[in-house]
């Protein structure tokens, strides 16, 4: 198979290569972030005062865009878990592996908005509902797929383990997305992705959710970077310890000095 | 532009919120990176190479 032939994911299934396109597109896609979040910050503070809810419908364009990314950044570890596990690719892990903290802090993110948004409109900071519930499970379940990673020595078998949870787990997302129709909820029901929202409301959320998701991007090509770099320390560590000479002994306590 | 009536606290307290982890994710990526590659300079000035970048 040549060059040409190759699909975008076959071709940076090379590390070296992700590297050199990554170094490429992340400087783009963190200054495009930026703007694009500005943006949004201006278009929202700047945005009608709602009826009902009065100014605090701004916390939406917050609470809202972080809550799909939660949902969001759980399918790309899925996928990327399917892809270990399934087509071996060697980026796979790398993926699923630096997305899950992002995931976790956008999960922690929509459920203290939500908080805070609920207790001016609902009266309490947390109810046990269906949806804040299964939300807070999803946090757990991020925060679970870390620790059960850091708890395996063997990395190809925390890697395998972490992906079949991660798997399992993606039952909880259509209780997550379903759970404002089948139990009946305080959480408000589903805009039909922002369809029955008037435009004034609809474009600082459209535009900050664009601008939440280039963050997510870059932040997560950056956790693959470091990922990279880290298993190719790991490497050559392993270079140093099966070599002959005394660098093997001289090295441990001075990498852990430098780390 | 900043007045945001008697419910101000909740909402700049969410955009803290939301600054405040970015922020911290951005410093932990910048510092994680920064130790990885020091670490990869450390070793390969002490001649270790990777098996495949010296064949």
């Amino acid at each position: 198979m040549t060059d040409k032939n190759q699909t975008l994911t076959q071709a940076l299934a090379n590390p070296t290569r992700f590297m050199a396109f990554s170094a490429w597109l992340l400087p783009i896609v963190a200054v495009l972030a930026a703007v694009v979040l500005a943006i949004a910050v201006y278009m929202g503070l700047n945005s009608p005062v709602d009826y009902q809810q009065g100014h605090t419908v701004k916390i939406m364009y917050l609470h809202v865009p972080a809550a799909w990314l939660a949902m969001g950044v759980y399918v790309a570890v899925a996928i990327s878990s399917f892809g270990l596990l399934v087509f071996r690719h060697p980026l796979a892990d790398v993926s699923a592996k630096a997305a899950v903290p992002l995931g976790a802090a956008f999960t922690f993110i929509a459920l203290v908005t939500g908080s805070l948004w609920g207790k001016p409109m609902w009266g309490a900071y947390w109810v046990w509902d269906a949806r804040l519930t299964s939300v807070l499970l999803l946090f757990f379940l991020y925060l679970g797929l870390m620790a059960l990673r850091s708890s395996i020595e063997d990395e190809t078998e925390a890697a395998k383990l972490t992906a079949v949870l991660a798997l399992v787990g993606v039952a909880l997302l259509p209780v997550i997305k379903f759970s404002v129709e089948w139990w009946n909820t305080l959480h408000q029901p589903s805009t039909r992705m922002t369809s029955t929202m008037h435009p004034s409301f609809r474009y600082p959320l459209l535009v900050h959710a664009l601008g939440f998701s280039l963050l997510f991007l870059a932040m997560h090509l950056k956790a693959m970077r470091n990922e990279i770099l880290r298993r190719r320390v790991r490497a050559l560590e392993m270079v140093a310890a099966n070599r002959p000479t005394s660098d093997a002994a001289v090295l441990a306590p001075r990498t852990e000095g430098a780390s | 532009m900043f007045d945001f009536g008697p419910h101000a606290p909740f909402i700049w307290a969410c955009y803290a919120v939301v600054v405040a982890v970015h922020a911290a994710l951005i410093v932990w990526l910048l510092q994680d990176g920064r130790r990885q590659a020091r670490r990869i300079a450390d070793l390969e000035a002490r001649g270790i190479r990777r098996r495949s970048a010296s064949s």
